[in-house]
C-alpha cells in the first residue's frame, strides 16, 4: 500500500531536516550533528547486525580509527584537505575491517561479539598506550578540514549550520548506499545468509566472502562517522574506540530495530536526544549525573514492549493488518 | 509372505498410475542399462569412510551414479544413509575415500564449491528460508548460479534470466501458484516442494535427494515421485527413501545399507532376490508396512 509515499518519506524527511539550522542556534545544530553522525554509524552496523547477521561488539574500532586517521594527516596550523583525507581515513577503515574480517569471520555467535570486542580493544590500547596519537590525553584537531572547489570554499567546516548540512548529504548518501546494495543481488545472498547459512552454502553461495564484502563495507561507512564525529569535536581520545562506544551503538540499532536502514536513524535520534535531555542537571538535578539508569530502564522498556524498536512501532502505524511473518 | 512384495510390478496399493510407469522405468535398465563400464559414471564413489571418533557412520562406500538412472539407496534408521548424502554434498568433509565426479575427485570440497560445480542436494529435515517468499527462495536459489552473483547495485530482480529459472523451477515442483506466499505459511508437503524447487533452481546435473516424501500425504507422495520420474531423463539421482512403493517405482539402481555399510546393491530384481536383505532389511521394512 501507498509505496508511492513510503519511496517519497526519505526525501521529506531529509528536506525537514535540511531546514533545521534556521532554528539559529548553534548547540542545537551540533546537538542535531551528532545525531545524523550517529545515525551514519548506526546504519552501518545495521548492515552486520540487522543483515548479515553477525553482532559485532567492536565497532567502535572503525569509528574511532577514522578519527584518529584524520588526527594524524591533519597539519598541526593547517587545514587537511577534505577531498583526500576521507577517502583516505575511509581506506583505513577497509583495509582494517578488510584483515580483522579474514579472521573474525570464522567464528559465530558468542565467539563473534567477544572477537570483535577484542580486536577493538587492542586498538584502543595501540592509541592508550603508544605516542602514537597522544596516548590517553588524545590529539587535536586545530584545523578543521578544508572543502575547496578550485579555490572556492564549497563548505565551511568550521560553520555550524554548514557542517551539519554536510553531516546531512553523508547521511543521506549512506543511507541511498546502503538502500541500493540491500536490494541488489548481494543485499539479498546477504539476508539470506542472515536467515539460514547453511542452505546459502549449499546453494553455492560462496558465504565467507559475502560476509567479508559486508564486513568490509560496513566498517568503511563507520569510517565516515568517525571522520566527521572527529571534526565536529576538533578532538579524539581513545574513549571514541573503547567498548562503552561499541556498546552504545548496538544499543542505538536495537533501540531502533535491527534490519530497518530508518529504524538506526530514528534509534540515534531518541538515543542522543535522550542522553542530553536525561543528563540535564537543570531539570533531573542530582539524577542528570546518573543518566545512564534512566536510559538503561527505557532500552529495557523499548526491548520487552517493542521487540522490533522503535522502527516496529513506526510500522505498526503505517500499515496494521500487514501479515506476520514479513520479517522473521 | 515375502512373494507380496516382490512381484515385477510392484505397485499393487495406491497410486495405479504410478505402477505402469514405474514398470517401464524398470524395464529400462533391465534392456539395456548403462551398466559398469558402458557409460562412464558421473559421480564415482570408491572407499567412501566417516567415522566420528570410533563410530563408522560410513564405512567403505563404492558405488556411481549415471545420468539418466536413480539410484536409490535404503537401510533402517541410522545405516548412515544421509552421512553419505552430507559427504557427498560437502556438508561433511569424509576421513578417507574418492569421490569421482567428472574424473576429478571432489572429496574434501566445500559445500559451496560443490554446489556451484553442479551436485545440488535436498534436506530430510526441511531447510529453506522460511521468512522469504517461495519466489525469493527459488531465486535466491537461482542466483546462485550467476557468474557475477557480486552485482551490488543494480536490484535484484532486475535479471530475466534469473527470474525466468526460479520461475522454472517453482512451475516444475508444482508451486507456481503458491510464488508470493511466505516460506513459513505453506504446508509441510509444500515445503517438502520447495525444497526440490531451490535445489532445481541450482541447475544440478546430479541431485542428491534425501527423503523428499517424508511426511508427505499419499496425494503429494505421487506428484513427487512424477516429478522426480521427470527428472531422470537430465539428471542423475541419488535418492534416499524409506517408501518402499516409491522405491520401487523409481529405482534403476538400488543399494541397502546397513550399519554404514553397503550390504547389496544392484538392479531392484538383483536386490530384492538377495537373501541377505531379505533377512536384513526387507522382511521387517515389510512388516513394518502390513
Amino acid at each position: 500500500m501507498n509505496s508511492r509515499l513510503t519511496q517519497l518519506l526519505p526525501w521529506v524527511v531529509v528536506g525537514v531536516l535540511a531546514l533545521f539550522p534556521l532554528v539559529d542556534s548553534p548547540f542545537y545544530i551540533q546537538l542535531m550533528t551528532k545525531v545524523l553522525i550517529m545515525a551514519i554509524f548506526a546504519m552501518s552496523l545495521d548492515l552486520l547486525v540487522g543483515y548479515t547477521g553477525l553482532v559485532s561488539f567492536g565497532h567502535a574500532a572503525y569509528f574511532g580509527l577514522a578519527g584518529y586517521a584524520l588526527a594524524l594527516m591533519t597539519p598541526k596550523y593547517e587545514a587537511v584537505s577534505l577531498w583526500w583525507s576521507l577517502p583516505a581515513a575511509i581506506g583505513v577503515c577497509a583495509l582494517f575491517a578488510l584483515i580483522t574480517g579474514l579472521l573474525v569471520l570464522r567464528t559465530r555467535g558468542i565467539y563473534f561479539i567477544m572477537v570483535t570486542l577484542a580486536f577493538a580493544q587492542m586498538l584502543f590500547f595501540v592509541f592508550h598506550d603508544t605516542k602514537l596519537g597522544g596516548g590517553s590525553d588524545g590529539a587535536y584537531i586545530y584545523v578543521k578540514p578544508a572543502m575547496k572547489l578550485g579555490g572556492f570554499e564549497l563548505v565551511n567546516l568550521e560553520k555550524a549550520d554548514q557542517f551539519y548540512w554536510l553531516a546531512l548529504v553523508l547521511m543521506a548518501a549512506t543511507y541511498l548506499l546502503l538502500h541500493r546494495v540491500l536490494g541488489s543481488s548481494f543485499g539479498r545472498a546477504l539476508v539470506g545468509i542472515k536467515v539460514n547459512e547453511h542452505r546459502m552454502r549449499a546453494l553455492g553461495f560462496p558465504v565467507f566472502r559475502y560476509q567479508l564484502a559486508s564486513f568490509t563495507l560496513s566498517g568503511s561507512l563507520a569510517g565516515i562517522a568517525g571522520y566527521l564525529a572527529a571534526v565536529q569535536y576538533g578532538f579524539v581520545n581513545p574513549e571514541i574506540l573503547s567498548w562503552h562506544q561499541s556498546g552504545a551503538v548496538l544499543m542505538i540499532v536495537i533501540l531502533g530495530g535491527m534490519g530497518t536502514l530508518y529504524g538506526s536513524v530514528i534509534g540515534a535520534f531518541a538515543f542522543v536526544i535522550l542522553q542530553e535531555v536525561l543528563s540535564n542537571q537543570a531539570w533531573f538535578g542530582i539524577a542528570a549525573k546518573h543518566w545512564q539508569l534512566a536510559m538503561g530502564i527505557f532500552i529495557m522498556l523499548v526491548a520487552l514492549y517493542l521487540p522490533q524498536g522503535l522502527a516496529g512501532l513506526a510500522r505498526n502505524f503505517r500499515s496494521k493488518p500487514v501479515a506476520e511473518a514479513g520479517d522473521e | 509372505m515375502s512373494d507380496k512384495g516382490l512381484p515385477p510390478n510392484p505397485l499393487p496399493k495406491e497410486g495405479g498410475d504410478i505402477g505402469s510407469p514405474g514398470s517401464q522405468a524398470m524395464a529400462g535398465p533391465a534392456l539395456g542399462r548403462p551398466g559398469d563400464g558402458a557409460a562412464e559414471p558421473i559421480l564415482r564413489i570408491r572407499g567412501l569412510t566417516k567415522r566420528f571418533g570410533g563410530l563408522v557412520a560410513v564405512g567403505n562406500v563404492s558405488l556411481d551414479l549415471h545420468v539418466g538412472e536413480v539410484h536409490v539407496v535404503i537401510g533402517p534408521n541410522g545405516a548412515g544413509k544421509t552421512t553419505l548424502t552430507n559427504l557427498l554434498s560437502g556438508d561433511l568433509p569424509p576421513t578417507s575415500g574418492q569421490v569421482m565426479f567428472e574424473g576429478r575427485d571432489i572429496a574434501g570440497c566445500s559445500a559451496d564449491h560443490i554446489s556451484r560445480m553442479g551436485i545440488g542436494r535436498s534436506y530430510q529435515k526441511t531447510n529453506i528460508f522460511l521468512p522469504f517468499t517461495v519466489f525469493e527462495n527459488c531465486r535466491l536459489a537461482a542466483q546462485s548460479r550467476t557468474p557475477h552473483a557480486f552485482k551490488v547495485f543494480s536490484r535484484a530482480e532486475g535479471y530475466g534470466e534469473i527470474n525466468r529459472r526460479a520461475t522454472e523451477a517453482m512451475e516444475a515442483a508444482g508451486l507456481a501458484h503458491r510464488a508470493e506466499r511466505v516460506a513459513a505459511t505453506l504446508s509441510h508437503g509444500e515445503q517438502r516442494q520447495l525444497e526440490i524447487a531451490m535445489c532445481l533452481a541450482t541447475q544440478p546435473r546430479v541431485l542428491l535427494l534425501d527423503e523428499p516424501l517424508a511426511g508427505m500425504g499419499p496425494h503429494e507422495s505421487q506428484r513427487m515421485v512424477e516429478l522426480i520420474k521427470k527428472l531422470t531423463a537430465g539428471h542423475a539421482i541419488m535418492l534416499i527413501e524409506h517408501d518402499m512403493d516409491a522405491v520401487f517405482a523409481l529405482a534403476h539402481r538400488l543399494t541397502v545399507m546397513v550399519n554404514g555399510e553397503v550390504l547389496e546393491s544392484g538392479t531392484p530384481a538383483e536386490v530384492r532376490s538377495s537373501p541377505a536383505v531379505q533377512l536384513a532389511y526387507l522382511g521387517g521394512e515389510e512388516l513394518l508396512h502390513d
